[in-house]
């Protein structure tokens, strides 16, 4: 791959397991030494604008990884480099800026706050960043205008449905705008038509330049992607890249393509 | 950030309402119990005031520590002696005291008063007692032991009650007495009644009751409170004399001065003030416990909500602020309310204690509940503030 900038995420012999002795889960090994037999670990190099699809079974280790990439979990060996600054080595307030401003975390449970309306939620994150009220206000329905949620801005989570409860999520995860969108199965609570205008958004985020790693178990959903990677107990098994990472995401270069 | 912190009080209206209560319980309590300390020890400064700080009373050993010896009780001719006596300059007076008890008639009404005293004139004056209505006895009703009193004013309502007794007859032990004043109201200072008196002629009340030997008391007053130490002496000399006693330390009768007697009891009510304030204090501390538990309980089922913020970006202080807010407000509320009520309270009298409110009591109660919410809170808050995003996203 000739990128000139380099990979904006860079992990290195990763690995995450849980519980001690006997009873250790390794939810991210890597390939086995072929000496020892111990975890390798996960390496992986994301490109700044790439657009990538994490595939696997239940309980394979797409979330730990993900979790990972969000700064939201420490590993338990390896370095994840972001932007080229070595994560492990930042303090507790330098991460919250991390999080707050590079990233957007859309979880696979929605993880909303309880008793707090769908736009107070939006602004939320603009709130940690310091925007002002006005500002944030408007950013946010902005952001619920983009996912079709302006009439339910003043809902609380227990009286959405799921699927709009996810989207509530997306609007969170892109208000700031953040240059990585990181998505646990963003359509999984989503019918075909939702799925179809995340995708949308997801893919013009990716169009403008964002990068997007995202978990899914749909081969469609998995198609919007420029690259598709399979975890299988926590080790990368395939990695197949769908379209150059400078570049339309597939969906609407296919578009182009009806077009032309 | 105050919304957000009244928006979790509110979600939880039975809890906060609770935790509010200990806090409000701790310091009302401190402020009224503090309160009633120092109303019962202003009660008994103003009664050394009402005494009089310059009289002494001399009473009789009576027969006990004197073994072998002849005990002498305290006569009118002792008292004689100290009035009469040139070389005495700072005695200003002197009122020997015979103290009975009876029960006295007005018409068909009984009442047993507190106490029967038999006195000289001078008793008035010594022992601060002033009549509101009428005339005091004076010193030829004791010459001529005419049967008069002057009776304290809740001896006339209990006798009288809206009746003015003056001039009326009242019959104590079969012996018709004309009320000639009514003396004016002192308090009680919650140990007995100074106003539940009959005061007569000495004569009078020895003829009638207790017979013409000794007297109970011999009441001096000195020229000023200065020279009450000077007065002491002058007594010990005389009644030494009077007594045929040379040895000092064998002397049969005892000084006894007002003011060092209520100094005593003051510092009785200063030692009581310390230990309801102690109790008090305990109080606010469980007050503050309570905060801390509730916070606790607060963040644990907070702890989802908690590591979504920390995901979002949320920084530790923001965190921590907004749950020291919330455990703050909590102890800000209860303890401005512990003061309302603390106040409040302050205006009924307790176990018949007029409390008065030490104004320092009031704002360090306050200072110490909200810094206890501080402190109690922050230790939760701090908690919830250090996890790492996805434990409390995990947590259940
Ligand atoms: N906190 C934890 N403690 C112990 N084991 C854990 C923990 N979190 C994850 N695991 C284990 O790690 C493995 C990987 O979990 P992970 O959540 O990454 O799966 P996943 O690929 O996201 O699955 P799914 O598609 O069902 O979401 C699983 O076997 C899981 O049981
Ligand atoms: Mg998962």
């Amino acid at each position: 791959m000739s990128s000139q900038k380099p990979p904006v995420i860079q992990i290195r012999r990763v690995t995450k397991s849980y519980g001690h002795g006997d009873a250790t889960v390794h939810a991210l090994r890597g390939p086995d030494d072929p000496v020892t037999g111990a975890p390798l670990g996960v390496n992986l190099d994301i490109e700044q604008g790439d657009f990538v699809a994490v595939m696997g079974s239940s309980g394979s280790g797409k979330s730990t990884l993900m979790n990972i990439l969000g700064c939201l979990d420490v590993p338990t060996a390896g370095r994840y480099l972001l932007d080229g600054i070595d994560v492990g080595h930042l303090d507790e307030g330098q991460l919250s800026l991390v999080r707050n401003r590079k990233i957007g975390f859309i979880f696979q449970s929605f993880n909303l706050v309880p008793r707090t309306t769908a736009l107070a939620q939006v602004e939320l994150p603009l709130a940690y960043a310091g925007v002002r009220s006005a500002e944030r206000r408007r950013r946010a329905l902005a952001a619920l205008d983009m996912v079709g949620l302006t009439e339910r801005a003043g809902h609380k989570p227990n009286e959405l449905s799921g699927g709009q409860q996810q989207r509530v999520a997306v609007a969170r995860a892109l208000v700031t705008a953040p240059a990585m969108l990181l998505a646990d199965e963003p359509t999984g609570n989503l019918d075909s038509r939702s799925t179809e205008e995340v995708l949308s958004i997801i893919d013009n985020l990716n169009a403008t330049g964002r990068t997007i790693v995202l978990i899914t178990h749909e081969d469609e959903v998995a198609h919007h992607a420029k690259r598709v990677i399979r975890l299988v107990d926590g080790a990368i098994i395939h990695d197949v890249r769908q379209a150059p990472v400078n570049g339309l995401p597939p969906a609407l270069l296919e578009l182009v393509g009806v077009r032309a | 950030m105050l919304r957000f912190a009244f928006g979790g009080l509110a979600a939880n209206k039975v809890r906060s309402f609770l935790t509010m209560l200990g806090v409000l319980i701790g310091v009302a309590s401190v402020i009224l119990l503090l309160a009633v300390g120092n109303g019962s020890s202003t009660a008994v400064k103003n009664s050394i005031t009402s005494l009089g700080t310059n009289s002494l009373t001399v009473s009789s050993m009576g027969a006990r520590g004197a073994a072998g010896s002849t005990v002498k009780k305290l006569t009118v001719d002792d008292a004689k002696a100290l009035a009469s006596a040139t070389d005495a300059p700072s005695i200003k007076s002197v009122a020997p005291v015979v103290t009975t008890s009876a029960a006295a008639l007005y018409g068909n009404i009984s009442y047993t008063p507190g106490s029967i005293i038999g006195t000289y004139p001078a008793y008035f004056e010594t022992a601060n007692q002033k009549v509101a209505k009428g005339d005091y006895f004076s010193n030829d009703d004791v010459l001529n032991s005419r049967k008069v009193a002057v009776i304290g004013s809740t001896t006339a309502s209990q006798l009288f009650d809206t009746e003015d007794p003056v001039g009326k007859k009242i019959t104590i032990g079969g012996t018709p007495f004309t009320v000639l004043g009514v003396l004016q109201t002192k308090g009680s200072t919650g140990f007995n009644d100074p106003d539940d008196v009959v005061i007569a002629p000495l004569p009078t009340v020895q003829n009638a009751f207790t017979g013409f030997g000794s007297v109970n008391q011999i009441l001096v007053q000195a020229t000023s409170a200065d020279t009450t130490t000077a007065a002491q002496s002058d007594i010990t000399r005389i009644l030494m004399g009077t007594h045929a006693i040379s040895d000092p330390s064998k002397v049969d009768f005892r000084i006894s001065n007002q003011t060092s007697l209520l100094t005593a009891r003051e510092s009785t009510t200063k030692t009581f003030t310390v230990l309801l304030g102690a109790v008090a204090a305990i109080s606010l501390l469980v007050g503050g416990i309570g905060i801390t538990n509730i916070m606790l309980v607060t963040v644990t089922e907070r702890t989802r909500e908690i590591g979504i913020r920390k995901a979002l970006g949320a920084p530790k202080g923001v965190i921590l602020g907004q749950f020291l807010t919330e455990s703050t407000l909590l102890s800000v509320i209860g303890a401005g309310l512990g003061v309302a009520v603390g106040i409040f309270g302050s205006h009924f009298s307790i176990v018949g204690i007029k409390p008065v409110v030490i104004p320092e009591s009031v704002l360090g109660a306050f200072a110490i509940a909200v810094a206890i919410g501080l402190f109690f809170g922050s230790y939760p808050a701090n908690r919830a503030a250090s996890l790492r995003p996805i434990e409390a996203l995990r947590h259940e």
